[in-house]
């Protein structure tokens, strides 16, 4: 009998051009949770595809149980006894929850199915997983994300799987979802079911896994106990170098105020809000999720109405009314959601690159294709970033690159005041990086630049000022230099505390 | 990599253009001393002007994700406003009708914008689906539901734009007509299609057309009046309708107000085959060309086999699904390489 449920021997993928997986190998012991990260790109997903049969490798084998198998599709992978919860859930929002756990694979009795056998396993399922409140005639879109997880797992453990595979489960689940689920993990750990546990959050892995496999560029880096690692190995096993400085803020001179908000209000939304962001800084929003800091830059960006309130750039009193009047301010607003708001995805990098200034790169009402040209090769350079070509469609880049191209869209207008929304979440740590880098040279510049985010790490480590706000408040702002500029202090304002 | 995209595009364009030469092959084989004539190949210019116009503002539409479902009756309307001007007030200068002509459908395609983007109405398709309806009615009222006719009624010179031929050349000794000439509604065609190419592919504004078609919100988000472009499409769309309508005059030499209530279809139908996406953000002035021509030579061969109108329908509904399942099929041959690539 072998050590491991589900082992993958110096398995090699290629795909046209690149090696996806290099002689990669993993081991996964019957009921342990064994976390996997990597950078984006590592080659996790093309892993995931391995295990669950939708990639056939070119070389290495696949054990369960200690028996050779191939799987040539995902039936058989499915057969054997490994299940994959994706971080996009695969869920008929409008069929109820029996219908979504044995989607493919039905119990009959005859021609019919036999509702009632399908509901008592599905009923079992949940409550093996510590969830028998959910109903399962109920229809999957009323239920929350977090049950809709375990509808998911329930179909998962109805199959008797021996490995669930779970890619980010957690990416877009609340702090009690979060616990919840790290409970029925546990609990499935417990009934012997080994957990592939795919994560980019680092504190999560130390709560649940027991091993960590870390990979880069499609190989193995290291796998070991959980005890054994601390979050720098981890980081540095992941990008491969000593992250000295995983924020690398430098400072520029700090100018005149260039953005002030005077008792902006929006009904429901915004209360009185007011703050001033100087030139040649960074000026970072704190705040838990929903504090009202995307609705404060988008009102403040002309992208949704305000009911009252006073917008001053550099000192003086501007009425902006659509985003196109904000741009001729020379601000800048990079919005959280990159791909839904940022980019026009089927087009190419070049037209995404001018984007928001067509005019200022037109003689008359035709394009000057030179100067598109000229200045798109400027941006991918200054930038870095990486594409073929300026031809190529902006959805084929990675993450980090296509934010890149958001910024470059901005950098293009010529602005003086760069909102910056998240501007790094969902991108790998390398990207970061540079993007941190790019905030730089800007307050060093002289421009005004304002980030809001949910990284508390980040906002201190690249702020000047920290404007905290909460349920559409503002309630606090706090100086670099003063003693409130630590954590604890921003995260108590953040939760309504008063700082003196 | 530039080389390699545009290979890939004259590859599409290929496919569609490929099976337009062997459409025509079909026929030249078939009807020998019939298709391949000098005489059929203008008519059938002729008989594509009508489509080809309407189908140039039909793409705007489809490349913003919309639908102009009321290019028919507006290009119905277009014709009729000028039979009831030369029929009821007796005006005969060519360029006064066809301004008014080209205003009135101007009009009506700017109300298609105003509704799609003032109402926050869902999808243009509940817009101009209302204002097909409208239009049509209008068409009927103004003519009391009756045919004009332009001919003999002094209105010769806006005739020749639909009916007329340029480089005509006849026998001297016998006045037997050797070249029939190239339409003047071809020609029209042919200039509009040029405008629109530079349009599309080198004016800021072309290409916003493009960015709102592929992401609406993002594109007002960098500043790019999202509303406004939508009702420029939707008036140029009313207005090549117009064109459209012009043509008419000389082609069909009648305003019926019933007339044209294949053309919204056949245009849909020519921008579709021709490689534009109801999902927006595709699409290209050439295809287009390409669709209409296919469409036209499908009627005209058809035609001339004696094939009854049932049997035309049959197949032109037919080859709108054959082409759209070949596009799907290349896409998803191509999203296939591409996921292959990026993995």
């Amino acid at each position: 009998m072998s050590e491991y449920v589900v082992e993958l021997k110096n398995i090699t993928k290629r795909f046209p051009g690149v090696v996806a997986l290099k002689n990669m190998s993993i081991g996964i012991r019957p009921g342990e949770i064994h976390g996997l990260i990597g950078e984006n790109g590592a080659g996790k997903s093309t892993l995931i595809k391995v295990l669950t049969g939708v990639h056939s490798p070119e070389e290495g084998e696949i054990f369960v149980d200690g028996q050779k198998v191939v799987f040539k599709n995902p039936v058989q992978s499915r057969e054997a006894g490994i299940a994959c919860v994706y971080q996009e859930l695969n869920i008929v929002k409008q069929l109820p929850v029996t219908d979504n756990v044995f989607m493919g694979r039905a119990i009959k009795k005859g021609f019919l199915l036999d509702y009632p056998r399908m509901h008592a396993e599905a009923e079992e399922a949940l409550k093996t997983l510590g969830h028998p409140e959910i109903d399962v005639k109920m229809e999957c879109g009323k239920l929350g994300v977090g049950q809709q997880q375990m509808v998911e797992i329930a179909k998962a453990v109805s199959l008797d799987a021996k490995l669930i595979i779970m890619d980010e489960p957690t990416s877009s689940l609340g702090k009690e979802e979060i616990a919840q689920l790290m409970e029925t993990v546990r609990g499935l750990k417990a009934k012997g079911v080994a957990i592939l546990f795919v994560s980019h959050k680092l504190e999560e892995l130390f709560e649940l896994c027991d091993r960590v496999t870390v990979m880069r560029d499609g190989e193995h880096i290291v796998t070991k106990d959980i005890s054994e690692l601390t979050e720098d190995s981890l980081i540095t096993a992941m990008v491969g170098r000593t992250l000295d400085n995983l924020y690398p803020k430098e400072f520029g001179v700090k100018g005149d105020v260039w953005l002030e908000a005077r008792n902006l209000n929006e009904a429901g939304v915004l209360h009185d809000v007011s703050f001033q962001a100087h030139a040649g800084q960074i000026t970072g929003f704190a705040g838990l999720v929903g504090a009202g800091r995307t609705e404060t830059m988008r009102a403040i960006f002309g992208a949704d109405k305000l009911d009252s309130g006073e917008i001053y750039v550099k000192g003086e009193k501007v009425t902006i009314k659509n985003p196109k009047d904000a741009i001729k301010r020379k601000i800048a607003f990079l919005t959280e959601d990159r791909k839904g708001q940022g980019l026009v995805l089927s087009l190419d990098v070049r037209t995404n690159l001018i984007l928001a200034n067509m005019k200022g790169f037109s003689n008359g009402p035709f394009l000057d294709k030179a100067r598109i040209e000229k200045s798109g090769q400027e941006n991918v350079e200054a930038l870095k970033i990486k594409t073929p070509s300026l031809d190529e469609v902006t959805a084929q880049l990675s993450g980090g690159n296509q934010q890149k191209v958001v910024i470059g869209k901005w950098v293009n207008i010529d602005a003086d005041i760069f909102i910056f929304d998240e501007p790094t979440r969902g991108i790998d740590v390398g990207a970061k990086i540079e993007v941190y880098r790019v905030m730089n040279d800007m307050v060093k510049a002289g421009k005004c630049v304002i980030m809001v985010s949910s990284e508390l790490p980040e906002i201190l480590a690249m702020s000047d000022h920290v404007v905290v706000m909460r349920g559409g408040r503002v309630m606090a702002n706090v100086d670099r230099d003063t003693p409130h500029f630590n954590s604890e202090d921003i995260m108590k304002a953040a939760w309504g505390g008063e700082l003196d | 990599m530039k080389k390699n995209t545009s290979a890939k595009e004259l590859l599409q364009k290929l496919g569609t253009l490929l099976a337009l030469f062997i459409l025509i092959a079909i026929f030249c084989i078939t009807m020998p001393d019939k298709f391949p004539k000098v005489t059929n190949v203008m008519n059938i210019l002729k008989q594509a002007s009508i489509n080809c116009l309407i189908a140039s503002g039909m793409l705007c539409c489809l490349i913003t994700a919309g639908i102009d479902l009321s290019v028919g009756s507006n290009c119905v309307l277009c014709t009729c406003t000028i039979g009831v001007l030369v029929q009821n007030f007796g005006i005969t200068n060519p360029v006064l009708l066809a301004i008014c002509g080209l205003a009135v459908s101007a009009l009506a395609g700017f109300i298609n914008g105003t509704l799609l983007t003032r109402l926050d109405l869902p999808h243009p398709f509940v817009s101009t689906m209302g204002m097909k309806n409208v239009l049509w009615g209008l068409a009927l009222v103004i003519t009391g539901s009756k045919s004009i006719g332009f001919t003999n009624t002094g209105v010769d010179s806006l005739m020749w734009i639909g009916g007329g031929s340029i480089g005509t050349i006849r026998d001297a000794a016998t006045n037997k007509v050797t070249f029939p000439g190239i339409p003047v509604s071809f020609i029209l065609v042919i200039v509009v299609f040029i405008l629109f190419d530079i349009f599309l592919k080198k004016s800021a504004l072309g290409r916003q057309i493009y960015c709102v078609g592929g992401n609406a919100e993002a594109a007002r988000l960098s500043g790019i009046p999202s509303k406004n472009v939508l009702t420029f499409v939707y008036t140029l769309s009313g207005f090549m309708a117009g064109m459209a309508g012009v043509v008419s005059v000389g082609r069909l030499a009648s305003a019926n107000g019933n007339a044209g209530t294949t053309y919204d279809n056949d245009a849909i139908a020519a921008c579709i085959v021709g490689g534009a996406s109801f999902t927006g953000g595709k699409g290209t002035i050439w295809g287009t060309l390409i669709g209409a021509m296919i469409m036209a030579v499908i009627r005209n061969g058809l035609n001339l086999a004696g094939a009854s109108n049932d049997i035309q329908y049959i197949v032109i509904g037919a080859v709108i699904i054959l082409a759209v399942t070949i596009d799907v099929v290349r896409n998803k041959v191509e999203a296939n390489a591409r996921k292959m690539a990026a993995q």
